[in-house]
């Protein structure tokens, strides 16, 4: 039973992670359209800000899995 | 930007046949042995399989575990595979109060599963991995066991799962312990009777990319002395635009004005992250994952740690210790101990950040492999093996391009939060 709930837990942070990089994601687009010469920057600082919000998915990932 | 389209058709067609030679490879290789196992079983009216004099079966019934297999698949291994070719790697173990002892991992004779038929000196290989016998009264020195007398057992330990190996040798079950591991029995290991300090697969994959990387840089920093002022060509050309995409978008906006004192530092990580990623995927090469080894992780997380670390100025102190600006009571108790998790948060989570992303991807690819044999009953169900591997072969394909696309990612993300920390670390800040 531990299995199933250490699942339950994996899928709810991938939920957050989720939401949290799809407004990343949306954000981002709006920006890039509204001022497009300035893409490259947004594109790097939307990957790193994904990458923060994936980091803490993760961390809640493997300790549902470990712990 | 023109794309040879014909370029483009010619390299997906040799991709897909790569990928396709090796599910038929695998499918060859696995379905030998399940044709065995299930021969066996109908011998047996379909309820037992190869079993030894103990009672123990090295082969796992008629079920296909998938989860199992991938985690073999993505293991640090003391023998390098590549297809049906088995390379010996030299083995170098310690055992407290015994002291050192090294040997190639050729005398285990190992057969496809990375399962040795001899004994070494107290030491069995079991699915690739050394293991040491802890019958002190059992013979050193070469002992022949048999093909099926290495097993694994499941047992709870402290309501954890942990897997045990154990040996049958002249109708006795001995009990073989893994390599001591520090992760404070986090993952089921801990300190047993032997220390590993092997030669192992990933050991190899690291000094293979290290060399190849010298290699690379030393020939295209000798063009750009020999060429100057020419057009960069061969190699050069391929990583010169790589390399300025670091320059540019990472060194140069987080570090300011010192940003050349640690390209150096930024450029090794990059390229030395990036180059596992992509040879833990060229199929046919072993896949050794090293990079998904939270080992290796935490060795890179650690150097970002010590570098932001021995960088930080005063200001970067100051704000850690003692943020500006802030009430005290609310600085004391709630601010500074927060800051001071941060700083060992930060490197954490680039730890399992890259092991995580690096994990995954592999186990998913496994897994869709895997979906032929769980579909075909582990070999019982032929047809419907062939045809799960025609959609095997494109989910496949899929994920192997979304993990190129990763590879890239995560070496670009790994490098650029490094940046962010440093960045973070030296920076000067003028008022309040």
């Amino acid at each position: 039973m531990t299995g199933t709930l250490a699942a339950v837990g994996a899928g709810l942070a991938v939920i957050g992670a989720g939401l949290g990089i799809g407004q990343i994601g949306g954000k981002a687009m709006e920006a890039i359209a509204r001022q497009p010469e300035a893409v490259g920057d947004i594109r790097a600082n939307m990957i790193l800000m994904a990458a923060l919000v994936e980091g803490a998915a993760l961390i809640a990932i493997l300790l549902s899995f470990f712990v | 930007m023109r794309v040879n389209l014909t370029v483009v058709l010619r390299y997906t067609l040799i991709f897909f046949l790569t990928t396709a030679v090796s599910h038929i490879g695998a499918q060859d290789h696995h379905g030998d042995d399940a044709h065995a196992t299930s021969s066996h079983g109908a011998d047996n009216h379909g309820e037992e399989h190869a079993t030894n004099a103990c009672g123990g079966s090295s082969h796992h019934g008629g079920e296909f575990d998938a989860g199992a297999t991938a985690f073999h698949h993505i293991s640090d291994q003391n023998i390098y595979n590549i297809g049906w070719f088995h390379f010996p790697l030299p083995c170098i173990f310690y055992v407290p109060g015994e002291g050192l002892e090294m040997f190639s991992s050729g005398k285990f004779d190992a057969d496809a599963h990375g399962n040795g038929s001899k004994a070494y000196n107290r030491y069995v290989l079991f699915g690739g991995q050394a293991k040491r016998i802890t019958d002190p009264n059992f013979p050193k020195g070469l002992i022949g066991i048999g093909d099926d007398a290495l097993w694994e057992e499941s047992a709870t330990v402290d309501g954890k799962k942990v897997d045990k190996v154990y040996l049958c040798y002249e109708g006795n079950r001995i009990l073989c312990d893994p390599k001591s591991t520090l992760d404070f029995g986090l993952f089921g290991g801990g300190l047993t009777s032997f220390h590993d300090f092997s030669i192992t697969k990933n050991v190899v994959s690291m000094f293979l990319i290290v060399g190849l990387l010298s290699l690379m840089f030393i020939a295209i920093a000798k063009a750009y002395k020999n060429r100057q002022g020419m057009a960069p060509s061969g190699i050069q050309g391929f990583i010169e635009p790589i390399f300025e995409f670091i320059q540019e978008d990472v060194s140069k906006p987080f570090l300011g004005d010192s940003w050349e004192r640690f390209q150096p530092f930024l450029m090794s990580l990059f390229f030395f992250i990036l180059g596992l990623n992509l040879f833990g995927q060229i199929p046919f090469l072993g896949g050794s994952n090293v990079t998904g080894n939270l080992s290796v992780t935490l060795v890179l997380a650690v150097l970002a740690f010590i570098m932001t670390t021995i960088n930080g100025k005063k200001d970067y102190w100051g704000h850690v210790f003692n943020m500006p600006g802030v009430p005290w009571p609310i600085k004391y108790l709630v601010v500074t101990p927060v800051e001071i998790m941060g700083l060992f948060i930060k490197p954490l989570t680039l730890m399992l950040r890259l092991f995580g992303n690096m994990v995954a991807g592999h186990m998913v690819i496994v897994i869709f492999v895997g979906l032929i044999f769980i579909f075909g009953k582990n070999g019982a169900n032929p047809a419907a093996a062939w045809g799960t591997s025609i959609g095997s072969v494109f989910l496949t394909l899929f994920m192997m391009a979304i993990e190129l696309l990763v590879a890239f990612i995560q070496a670009f993300v790994f490098t650029i939060l490094t940046a962010s920390y440093i960045g973070a670390a030296i920076e000067v800040h003028d008022d309040h």
